[in-house]
């Protein structure tokens, strides 16, 4: 028992491992890895590998020691990075992922790519044969079984262990004048700084002039700041990303941490490698804070030491500290188990829902909303909202790590088809909801994989066009308005109209005199059996398409949409919401019933004219709007609350878009909130209704059903025939033709 | 008469009596999760007769189901007197909509008689046994049994 929970904990570990090997490599390969990187990159595998001798996990082992091995000669500089050695690199890094993976699976099989990476490895190491890593793995293993807990701190070792990471940058802001003219606040900006992690701040007031010369328009002071935590440079770059040309960004490692000899061990103390020292130099000098005006007589200014000068460019291998047990207090996250989180969430949940209903009651027994209640009741609830956010933030994760992975498939995709791609991805830190972030990973592979496989042309025909050999992708993902919007961007031929086209057409998917706009012929790709890849490849093609894409992302709530310019690239966007528990509704009635639609499944909402209803078979009816013709469906009668199906120009049309049935406009009585839900699973305690996908409690603590908009198309079987006919044949052509 | 099974002859058990269709009708207490108020609740699509629909319970949806009509007995017309048991079948919570509950019932496993088989449509395992009261006698309910068919078969 206690083994598997150790077990539990390493490949925990390993995937955090995993993610700064990739990171590390990934700043190797774009040429901005420094000393350090490679330092980092060294210690993840080895963290690795001797955790892994503790499970006797032997393959992983022998991988770990070879791929360290090339690593370490690299840090000493014994191995010059070459284009070949960089690929090598991110090949094994790969491998050691795969490789954790199949141990998690507690299989023993050894990956087909294996060998052949070994012996690259073997090669770049400069020993022929791969050394016997075996015994010395275990025996490493053995040793480091006990100090297993610390695992995530950094392995204890004499001899492999590289200097401290720089756990933080110095950040120097030249003086620059027409500071304040240009509308900048220091205070500000150190603040967002401050954010980021430990913010000192250190400020040169040598520049003040005497008090009559003195321009209060005009900026005087110069600042070095210090910050330390884990923030990488892009997040500081970020932040003063409009003062990029007056600061300098430098990471504080042992060697220009104010020349100081820090003789305290590298190991056990690398979290915060370089407090001591500035602890030891900011106690004669009080403290200074940024001052947020210009006269800052107050303000201690440090002695400006030129803390920073490295003089000797010292190699690296110095910081040899004797190693210390590794103590146990760097642990910066918490690892919870999701389904208490899960239970908080429910619990607020309902708070929020137990709120609404009291506010209701009070209301209803005739408080005055000025009443003294009332104002508390305000509290309450402002106060149950920021739990909620609170709850909701605990699920929140960044997307990092699954952009990360993006990386792999783009390196990989690229490789098989000879295509020089590059991913570029931004807002790696936007946070969205954990399941979110496991459930995008499918879609968004494929989507990557298509942006290599079709979007990007071969070097060849690019350098043609006049573009770079190298496509890129651009992969971002940010907060826009309450949902999270993810884009890929490729810098390809963009989409080929008249064959997507073409192939619609010939598949049935559209009439073949049908006139379409750009954007609907964009659009086709999203349709189900459509599948442009002229041959099938092993990468996309394989006969499930955009429409599975788009399926994947519907069901997260979200929408997916396609831009394209001939020549110049395509580009996918997804809009999610933040998170599943709530989502935006629209609160129905039908038949005395209250009901939640989907807002991100409605298009409009229309009330008819008698007109544009027209009859339509025996009892069904079609709605005329603008030039179309859309079937009505009595949404009461559909789910057995009436036998009414007659609408009427009294109903509310609501018209809903699916992926199968195209536009269909449902009939309701009335449309009488718009708001956010809390969705309820039925499933526990009921089981599944069809055309219901949950259910969620309204302000007067009554239950709601939340309609499944697609099953709701399904369910009105006889309108969606005629165009599931239509699919049929268009899914036998594309089956014979597959 | 022989004695059910599950319960040892010295057993003290205690039963949850409740009028439903007119007739008592007993639930072990460790079943029974709360006894609330009516309320009204939300209709289902495509639910069987019995399936009054789903209510809020602190949060959780769950089900309630007309026990009268549920054995048959005709259905009951909920109003704000009728009450509802929530009992926990399994992982699943339900509410059961009765006329009234009476009393706590305390008996020995001895006193319980086992029920006798009829046949009849709705006999099939779902009274447990029988335990004598003043006014004649109550059944006790297998719980399983509450849930809908076609539910369990969902889920």
């Amino acid at each position: 028992m206690a083994r598997d929970d150790l077990r539990a904990t390493f490949f925990a570990e390993c995937e955090d491992l995993l993610d700064q090997l990739s990171e590390g490599t990934q700043a190797l390969e774009a040429g901005t890895a420094e000393d350090e990187t490679v330092h980092a990159i060294f210690r993840a595998v080895h963290s690795i590998k001797g955790a892994a001798g503790a499970f006797g996990l032997n393959n992983l082992v022998t991988f770990a020691h070879s791929f360290e091995t090339v690593l370490d000669r690299l840090r000493s500089g014994a191995l010059v990075l070459d284009t070949d050695a960089m690929h090598t690199i991110l090949r094994s890094g790969d491998m050691l992922a795969d490789l954790v993976e199949l141990a998690q699976a507690e299989s023993d099989e050894v990956p087909d790519a294996m060998p052949g990476i070994l012996e690259r490895l073997g090669d770049l190491s400069g020993v022929s044969e791969p050394e016997p890593a075996l015994q010395g793995g275990s025996a490493d293993g053995e040793e480091e079984l006990f100090g297993f807990a610390p695992l995530a701190l950094a392995p204890i070792d004499l001899d492999e262990a590289g200097p401290a990471e720089p756990e933080g940058y110095r950040i120097r802001f030249a003086t620059v004048p027409a500071l304040f003219r240009h509308g900048h606040d220091p205070v500000l900006l150190f603040s967002h700084l401050a954010a980021l992690g430990d913010l000192e701040t250190h400020c040169d007031v040598s520049g003040l002039p005497e008090a009559g010369a003195f321009d209060p328009d005009r900026c005087y002071l110069a600042w070095t700041l210090l910050l330390r935590g884990d923030a990488s440079e892009a997040a500081i770059r970020d932040v003063l990303i409009f003062l990029d040309d007056f600061c300098e960004i430098e990471p504080l490692s042992d060697q220009n941490d104010l020349g100081e000899t820090a003789d305290f061990d590298v190991m056990g103390t690398s979290v915060r490698p370089f407090a001591d020292a500035s602890e030891a130099r900011a106690a004669p000098a009080p403290e200074a804070i940024a001052p947020s005006q210009p006269p800052a007589g107050a303000v201690t200014a440090l002695p400006q030491t030129e803390p920073a000068a490295p003089v000797e460019k010292a190699t690296v291998e110095k910081q040899k500290g004797p190693a210390k047990p590794a103590a146990a207090m760097s642990q910066t996250t918490l690892r919870v188990d999701p389904e208490r989180v899960d239970r908080l969430i429910n619990t607020v949940g309902e708070l929020i829902i137990n709120q609404a209903v009291i506010a209701q009651k009070l209301i209803e027994s005739g408080f005055a909303s000025n009443s003294d209640i009332m104002g508390d009741l305000d509290d309450y609830q402002y106060l149950a909202r920021e739990l909620q956010e609170g709850v909701m933030a605990i699920r929140a994760q960044p997307v990092k790590p699954l952009f990360q992975r993006m990386q792999r498939i783009v390196r990989e995709a690229g490789e098989m088809l000879g295509k020089d791609v590059v991913l570029v991805s931004e807002g790696e830190a936007t946070e969205i909801d954990k399941t979110l972030v496991e459930r995008l990973a499918e879609p968004l592979t494929h989507m990557i994989r298509n942006a290599v496989d079709h979007g990007i042309e071969t070097p060849d025909k690019r350098v043609a066009a006049g573009k770079p050999a190298q496509g890129t992708i651009r992969l971002s993902a940010a907060h826009y308005s309450g949902d999270v919007l993810i884009e890929i961007a490729d810098d390809g031929a963009g989409l080929n109209r008249e064959r997507i086209l073409e192939t619609a057409v010939r598949k049935g998917l559209v009439a073949s005199d049908a006139k379409l706009t750009d954007p609907e012929i964009d659009n086709l790709l999203f349709m189900a059996g459509f599948s442009t890849a002229e041959k099938v490849t092993n990468l996309s093609g394989r006969g499930v398409g955009m429409d599975v894409v788009k399926t994947a992302i519907t069901s997260l709530g979200g929408r997916v949409s396609i831009s394209s310019r001939p020549g110049q690239g395509t580009r996918f966007s997804i809009a999610l919401p933040l998170t599943l528990a709530v989502m935006d509704g629209m609160v129905i009635r039908a038949a005395g019933e209250t009901l939640v639609a989907p807002l991100s499944s409605v298009v409009e909402t229309i009330r008819p004219k008698p007109e544009d209803l027209m009859p339509y078979g025996r009892d069904g009816h079609l709605l005329s709007i603008r030039g179309t013709y859309v079937p009505i469906v009595n949404l009461a009668n559909l789910l057995g609350f009436t036998a009414d199906y007659d609408v009427t120009p009294n109903n509310i049309l609501i018209l809903i878009r699916s992926e199968h049935s195209g536009l269909v406009a449902l009939a309701v009585d009335d449309i009488s909130d718009q708001r956010q839900v809390v969705i309820k699973s039925l499933e526990g305690n009921y089981g599944t209704i069809e055309g219901i996908s949950a259910a969620t409690i309204l302000g007067d603590g009554r239950v709601a059903l939340i309609i499944d908009t697609d099953a709701i198309l399904s369910l009105a079987g006889n309108l969606g025939r005629d165009r599931a006919a239509i699919e049929e044949t268009g899914h036998a052509q594309a089956a014979a033709m597959g | 008469m022989p004695r059910p099974q599950q319960w040892g002859d010295d057993d003290i058990l205690e039963f949850v009596t409740l009028k439903a269709g007119g007739q008592s009708f007993c639930i072990e207490i460790t079943q029974i999760r709360e006894i609330r108020r009516w309320t009204p609740v939300t209709a289902l699509p495509h639910a069987e007769d019995s399936v009054l629909g789903v209510m809020n319970l602190r949060g959780a949806v769950i089900p309630i189901i007309d026990l009268a009509a549920r054995l048959g007995l005709g259905e009951c017309d909920a109003s704000s007197r009728h009450v509802i048991i929530v009992v926990a079948i399994g992982e699943m919570t339900v509410g059961l909509l009765v006329e009234s509950v009476s009393e706590i019932l305390t008996v020995e496993g001895k006193q319980i008689c086992e029920a006798p088989t009829m046949g009849g449509r709705d006999a099939p395992n779902s009274i447990l046994g029988l335990i004598s009261i003043e006014e004649g006698m109550s059944r006790i309910l297998a719980p399983e049994i509450l849930v809908p068919r076609g539910l369990t078969d969902a889920a």
